[in-house]
């Protein structure tokens, strides 16, 4: 079985091989295969710009691979501030040994995912180094799109604002939990790992009134209304019984005593939008398989400012707090 | 049909079952002579009772006491030293359960060690340790055991399990306690005005419901089983409220789906088998309990941390800090809010005392869920 080795990052031939044969190639575009120092780019207007690293444990799972995280992740970064995602960087920390093919396939899901956007990777860089020195591949990217529409912010809540999430919660923290605790089920959990910019350029184009916007990644959906809460100064009040969430998430939550709400996602964005715009948005949300569960799970009121409230179906309520401790390392 | 998870609490979170017994309670509740002060002596209860916010749907003249049944707050500082301690022995993997990671000792904690590179590894199954205790020949695994009378079978059945294998390399820490004593405790001193109990479904599992046959004989207070759903609990309060109106003071069991008088037989020999009452053991926020605690037999002594590792841990008793009032909140004396350090200096990440330590201590379910009705 053919495996990186050190000389692959060493800047001679293999790691020339490397870089024409797997990354031009997969990655096919004139920007990169230019070979220059460094990418040059043209935007035509105010751009976003945003960095992510990728470590997550195992580097494949179910509904994903690192790779496919490492594309959706940026590009995702992007999209949730209203930018059409364009240029990206790959820089990969590959440990001694890592077999090819697994490589490989990371580096085809990467191009994979990038169709879903249009986006292209422009410029890269590819370390090897000893084995222990990473845990078999890291990943980092960086990325910059066109600001197609200002003004979404987390600042920007107003009391009256309908808040929507994407689909059902916590598929990715639970999928990895699920793998790495060795749990066996018998349904097929996958994590919702996906570029969701085919779904927030339609938001866009049926001039849906964005307020704020962001995908629920690390804290989950609970950390994401929290800074909202925080960064507005306004209330989220939450009906719990709206939150979607499938059978086997809670089921995982239940065993392992986790709340869905605190889980990772890497799929799944939480709106704020003027009410009037809500079932707009939810009919555009709709037409993606990515987006079938897409709900309406409260509103922004003045109960309590800087703090959300979760509504329990039996007249009792509570604050919804940012998850603390130990959550999972390395999910993403 | 298979079972699927769901059903194992689909209908015990139905929004009308839970309105209906709030009703039923109301009705009831108006008919006691006396405000009504029920301890939930498990923190899993307290964790139910905030997280679904219960309190807010019962009359006023009903309020709780959250007891002292989180194993990881009982656990006094001393306690969570030695497990630091058996951390930095050379050569040794410390094997705990969930919180006890980011437990704060006196000067360091889990978590820290880790961080400073120490091998200690959280599981979900203590049956774990004894694939680590293979996959590691030359190792010193050590398991910090922890927990009441529900974990207890699962550490016994890991000691029997290495002693028939043959393993020789894995170590127990036993730090199991009872539910029953510090019960007492609190009935002896008096000062805690405690009208009736709510005990724990899945210690009764193991124990069966008769541990609680002293209470209303002793005290007169009435004892009701329950489970830990919403429903469960709603519906404890209320066999607790008709016992109280009724003048009856009786052991009930409302999680009648598993809990027998007599409890799992070949669980309690399994622990009689391998371990004895402690004659003492320190609980945080309550004192020198006689015992309360659970230590290995004298036949266990190869495989008993505290003996084969005695030079390397301490054993001084050592306090929480002084504005700390978590013995008052336990007696029932005091709500968290109360406290002049609560979410203030002391919160979940860095607790003072043991009510703020673990998801099931009353500070931490009042710190993390409680507040919107003030």
């Amino acid at each position: 079985m053919k495996q990186v080795q050190l000389s692959h990052g060493g800047g001679g031939e293999e790691m020339n091989r490397l870089i024409h044969d797997l990354f031009y190639k997969s990655f096919d575009n004139d920007i990169l295969s230019s070979a220059e120092d460094a990418a040059v780019l043209k935007p035509k207007g105010a751009v976003a710009f945003t960095t992510d690293s990728f470590t997550v444990s195992p580097i494949f799972f179910n509904g994903g691979d690192i790779g496919k995280l490492a594309v959706a992740g940026t590009v995702n970064d992007l999209a949730m501030m209203g930018a059409k995602p364009l240029w990206l960087s790959s820089a990969f920390m590959i440990e001694e040994g890592l077999p090819f093919e697994e490589l490989e396939q990371i580096v085809q899901s990467m191009a994979k995912e990038l169709k879903k956007s249009g986006a292209k990777v422009v410029c890269g860089d590819t370390k090897v180094v000893p084995k222990g020195s990473v845990d078999k591949i890291f990943i980092n990217t960086s990325g910059i799109g066109e600001v197609l529409v200002g003004g979404i912010s987390a600042h920007n809540l107003e009391v009256g604002d309908t808040i929507i999430v994407s689909r059902d919660i916590g598929r990715h923290g639970a999928t990895i939990m699920m793998e790495r605790e060795g749990i066996d089920l018998e349904s097929d959990l996958k994590s919702d790992c996906e570029t969701l910019w085919p779904a927030v350029e339609a938001l866009i184009e049926a001039k849906v009134k964005i307020k704020a916007m962001r995908d629920a990644t690390r804290g989950g959906l609970a950390a994401v209304l929290n800074e909202w809460a925080e960064a507005s100064n306004i209330c989220i009040e939450v009906e719990e019984e709206s939150l979607p969430v499938c059978d086997e998430v809670r089921g995982i939550c239940e065993m392992l005593g986790f709340e869905p709400y605190d889980l990772a996602n890497e799929g799944t964005f939480i709106l704020a939008v003027d009410s009037a715009d809500k079932e707009v948005a939810l009919e555009v949300l709709g037409k993606y398989s990515f987006c079938a569960n897409a709900a309406v799970i409260g509103s922004v009121t003045e109960k309590r400012l800087g703090k959300v409230i979760l509504q329990s179906s039996w007249g009792s309520s509570r604050f919804l707090e940012l998850p603390k401790g130990e959550l999972l390392p390395r999910i993403c | 049909m298979s079972l699927q998870l769901k059903d194992l609490y689909d209908g015990f979170r139905d929004p009308d079952a839970i309105k209906a017994l709030a009703k039923i309670i109301a009705e009831d509740a108006k008919k006691l002579k006396e405000p009504l002060n029920i301890m939930e002596v498990c923190g899993g209860h307290t964790h139910t009772i905030m997280k679904y916010g219960l309190k807010q749907l019962l009359p006023e003249n009903i309020d709780f006491i959250h007891g002292p049944g989180c194993p990881v707050c009982i656990m006094p500082k001393e306690r969570i030293d030695n497990a630091t301690q058996l951390a930095n022995i050379e050569g040794a993997i410390l094997c705990t359960l969930g919180d006890m990671i980011r437990v704060p000792g006196s000067e360091s904690s889990l978590a820290n060690e880790r961080a400073k590179g120490r091998d200690i590894r959280s599981l979900y199954s203590p049956m774990d340790v004894i694939s680590i205790a293979k996959e590691n020949p030359d190792k010193k695994v050590i398991f910090f055991a922890i927990g009441f009378e529900t974990t207890t079978p699962m550490t016994a059945a890991v000691i029997l399990k290495a002693k028939n294998e043959g393993i020789e390399n894995l170590f127990f820490h036993i730090n199991h306690v009872l539910v029953p004593p510090p019960m007492h405790t609190l009935m002896e001193d008096g000062e805690a005005n405690i009208g009736a109990f709510i005990g724990p479904s899945h210690v009764s599992v193991i124990t069966g419901s008769k541990i609680y046959e002293p209470f209303p004989k002793l005290y007169g207070t009435p004892v009701v089983v329950s489970g830990f759903e919403p429903v469960d609990v709603m519906h404890g309060i209320s066999m607790i409220v008709k016992q109280k109106i009724e003048g009856r003071a009786e052991v009930e069991v409302e999680y009648k789906r598993s809990v027998s008088r007599e409890g799992n037989l070949v669980a309690q020999k399994m622990i009689d088998e391998v371990m004895e009452v402690r004659e003492h053991f320190r609980w945080r926020g309550i004192g020198d309990i006689p015992k309360s605690g659970l230590k290995l037999r004298d036949e266990y002594a190869k495989v008993d941390a505290e003996k084969v590792f005695a030079e390397y841990l301490s054993s001084e008793p050592i306090d929480d800090h002084k504005l700390c009032i978590c013995g008052t909140i336990l007696k029932g004396l005091a709500k968290p809010y109360e406290c002049k350090v609560f979410g203030k200096a002391c919160t979940p990440n860095t607790p003072l005392g043991s009510c703020m330590v673990s998801s099931e201590g009353a500070c931490n379910a009042y710190y993390r869920f409680g507040g919107v009705e003030n």
